[in-house]
C-alpha cells in the first residue's frame, strides 16, 4: 500500500518535531526549576524571622537582616508602578486607538529604542533629571527610573491587546451612541483587560530585578527609611552589596535575598492575577 | 401614513472611490423596509449612512440630507443620532467582557444612566421584546454576553439596541449568520417590532424580504434602481434589471 508508505514517513516526521518541541520546553522549565530550587538550597537557611524584621548588622556582627531593603523595594517599585503603568497605559491606548499617523509611528519607535535601552543608562537618566536637582539620591529618583524602565513595555502590550480587540466590539459602542473616550475606557480596555494585566505584570517582574538603575539613584541604605525624599535601601542593591564581599555570613544573606527577591515578585504577580482575574466572568474567557 | 427617515439625494465615498450616487428614499415609519441587491452594490453603506456609522470608517465621507423624524442627523451630534437610530450588526458582536444584563444596559449606563430602577426595567423589558427573557432571566448577571448561542447572542445585541429606545432600527443581513431555526425567530421578532419602531433591514435572503418587509429597495452599483411595495418589486417589478436579479439571472 503506497500510502501507507508515505504516512510513515510522515508519523516519523511528526514524532521528531513533536519530540524537539517537548525536549525543548522541558529545558526551558528545568532551568527555571533549577534557578529556584539552588536559591531555596542557599537561601532557605538565612530566611529567618531576624532577617525579615531587622536592618543590616555593622561589619564582623554576625546576624542582622534586611526588612529595610525590603521595605525599601517595595516603596521603589510602588512609586515605579504609581508612574509608569498610568504612563504606559495611556501611550498604548494613543497608539492603537488614535496612532495610525506619523507621531504614532514616532511614539512606536522610541518605546521600542527605549525598551532596548541598558538600564544603567536609564540610571542616568534619572540621576540627571531628577539626583542633581534636588541634590540627594531618594527613593523617588530610583522609582522614576524603574517607571521609564516599565513605559515601553505597557505601552507596547497595551497596544497589542487593545488592537486584538475586534473592531466589531468597538461599532457596537458606537452603534449605541457610546462616545469614542466612553468606548475606550469602559468596553475595548475592561475587554483587553487580562492581557494589559499580564503585560504590566511582565514589566513589574522586569523592573524588580534592576540594580544598575538603582546604584545612583536609590542608592542604598543600611538604616531604615520610610521617607521618598531620602536613599533608601532595594533588596536587589543589597543582595549586591552583600555578594561581593569577603564574608561568609553576607553571603548566606544574599543568597536569602535573592530567594526574597523572587518570592516578592511571584507573590505580586499570583496576587495580582488571583484579584483581578477573579472578576472575569465565567463563560467570557 | 407617515414618513420615518427621508433621505434626499445622499452621496457617499470612501476615499476617491463614489459607493452611492445620490440616493432618494422615503422609508415608512412602523414599517420594514428591505434593502436587497448583489454583493459590494452599496446596501450596507447606505443604512451605515443612516445613522452615521459609515464616517467612523477615517476614509470615508457621505454628502447629501437624511432626516430622520424631520430633523437632519447630519447636523446633529453623531452620538445622538445614533441612539435615535439603532442598529444590529451581520455577526452578533455581544462585549465580550460584560455580562448579559451589562451587555442590555450598555447604551444607558455609558451614557450616564445611574437609576438601578429604571436599568433593571429597561433590560427586562428589552430582553422580552428580544424574546430572550425567558431563556435568560435566571443567569443575568452571572453568565458573560459571549457564552450564548450564536442565535441567543444576536437576539441580545436586538435587546441591546431596543434599550436605548430607538425610533429607528438599522438591521445589516442580522440573520446572515444564524441557523434556519434562529433566522426564523429573528424574523417573527421583527414583526413584533415593526409595530412600535421603523426598520430598514438589508438582506442577501428575498425570501426573507418579501416575508418580513412591506417596502423594498433594489440597489445597483450605487443606485437605488427600484423602490416599492414588496408585493410590486417580486411580482412585477418595473426596471428590467430589478426582475433580472429577483428571477436569479445576476447577483
Amino acid at each position: 500500500m503506497p500510502k501507507r508508505q508515505i504516512s510513515l514517513h510522515r508519523q516519523m516526521t511528526d514524532y521528531f518535531f513533536t519530540g524537539l518541541a517537548a525536549s525543548l520546553s522541558v529545558v526551558v522549565v528545568c532551568t527555571l526549576i533549577a534557578i529556584f530550587a539552588y536559591l531555596v538550597l542557599k537561601g532557605a537557611g538565612s530566611l529567618n524571622w531576624s532577617f525579615l524584621t531587622q536592618t543590616p548588622k555593622p561589619v564582623g556582627e554576625i546576624g542582622g537582616g534586611m526588612a529595610n531593603a525590603l521595605v525599601g523595594s517595595i516603596m521603589i517599585l510602588g512609586i515605579a508602578t504609581l508612574f509608569g503603568v498610568p504612563a504606559g497605559i495611556g501611550a498604548g491606548i494613543y497608539l492603537a486607538e488614535y496612532g495610525r499617523n506619523r507621531l504614532g509611528q514616532l511614539v512606536r519607535f522610541t518605546s521600542d529604542v527605549l525598551n532596548g535601552v541598558p538600564s544603567i543608562v536609564i540610571g542616568l537618566v534619572a540621576y540627571g533629571l531628577v539626583v542633581i536637582p534636588q541634590r540627594h539620591f531618594s527613593a523617588f529618583a530610583g522609582g522614576v527610573a524603574l517607571a521609564i524602565m516599565m513605559v515601553p513595555t505597557v505601552a507596547r502590550t497595551t497596544e497589542e491587546m487593545l488592537l486584538l480587540v475586534p473592531h466589531a466590539v468597538r461599532e457596537a459602542a458606537f452603534g449605541l451612541g457610546i462616545p469614542q473616550w466612553r468606548t475606550t475606557i469602559s468596553i475595548t480596555l475592561a475587554t483587553a483587560r487580562a492581557g494589559i494585566i499580564t503585560g504590566v505584570m511582565l514589566a513589574f517582574a522586569r523592573v524588580a530585578g534592576e540594580t544598575a538603575p538603582l546604584m545612583f539613584t536609590a542608592f542604598g541604605n543600611q538604616f531604615w527609611s520610610y521617607s521618598a525624599r531620602e536613599p533608601i535601601a532595594a533588596l536587589p542593591l543589597q543582595i549586591f552589596t552583600y555578594a561581593i564581599t569577603p564574608y561568609d555570613d553576607w553571603h548566606r544573606q544574599a543568597w536569602a535575598g535573592a530567594l526574597m527577591l523572587v518570592i516578592l515578585i511571584v507573590g505580586t504577580t499570583t496576587l495580582v492575577r488571583f484579584v483581578f482575574m477573579r472578576r472575569m466572568l465565567g463563560g467570557a474567557r | 401614513m407617515a414618513t420615518a427617515v427621508e433621505v434626499r439625494d445622499l452621496k457617499a465615498w470612501f476615499g476617491k472611490t463614489e459607493a452611492l450616487h445620490g440616493i432618494n428614499m422615503s422609508v415608512e415609519a412602523k414599517h420594514a423596509t428591505a434593502v436587497i441587491g448583489p454583493s459590494g452594490c452599496g446596501k450596507s453603506t447606505f443604512i451605515r449612512c443612516l445613522n452615521r456609522m459609515h464616517e467612523t470608517n477615517p476614509e470615508a465621507k457621505a454628502e447629501g440630507k437624511v432626516e430622520v423624524g424631520g430633523t437632519d442627523i447630519y447636523e446633529m451630534p453623531a452620538v445622538d443620532v445614533r441612539r435615535k437610530v439603532g442598529m444590529v450588526f451581520q455577526k452578533p458582536n455581544p462585549f465580550p467582557s460584560m455580562t448579559i444584563y451589562d451587555n442590555v444596559a450598555a447604551g444607558l449606563k455609558l451614557n450616564g444612566t445611574r437609576s438601578r430602577r429604571t436599568l433593571d426595567e429597561v433590560v427586562e423589558h428589552s430582553l422580552q421584546q428580544a424574546a430572550l427573557w425567558d431563556e435568560v432571566k435566571d443567569v443575568l448577571k452571572k453568565k458573560s454576553g459571549a457564552s450564548l448561542s450564536g442565535g441567543q447572542q444576536q437576539r441580545l445585541c436586538i435587546a441591546r439596541a431596543l434599550a436605548v429606545k430607538p425610533e429607528v432600527m438599522l438591521m445589516d443581513e442580522p440573520a446572515s449568520a444564524l441557523d434556519p431555526i434562529s433566522t426564523a425567530k429573528i424574523e417573527d421578532l421583527i414583526f413584533e417590532l415593526k409595530q412600535k419602531l421603523t426598520i430598514v433591514i438589508v438582506t442577501h435572503n428575498m425570501q426573507q424580504a418579501s416575508r418580513v418587509a412591506e417596502f423594498t429597495g433594489f440597489f445597483l452599483m450605487g443606485n437605488l434602481i427600484e423602490f416599492d411595495k414588496t408585493e410590486k418589486i417580486f411580482t412585477n417589478p418595473s426596471d428590467k434589471r430589478t426582475e433580472d436579479y429577483i428571477t436569479g439571472r445576476f447577483g
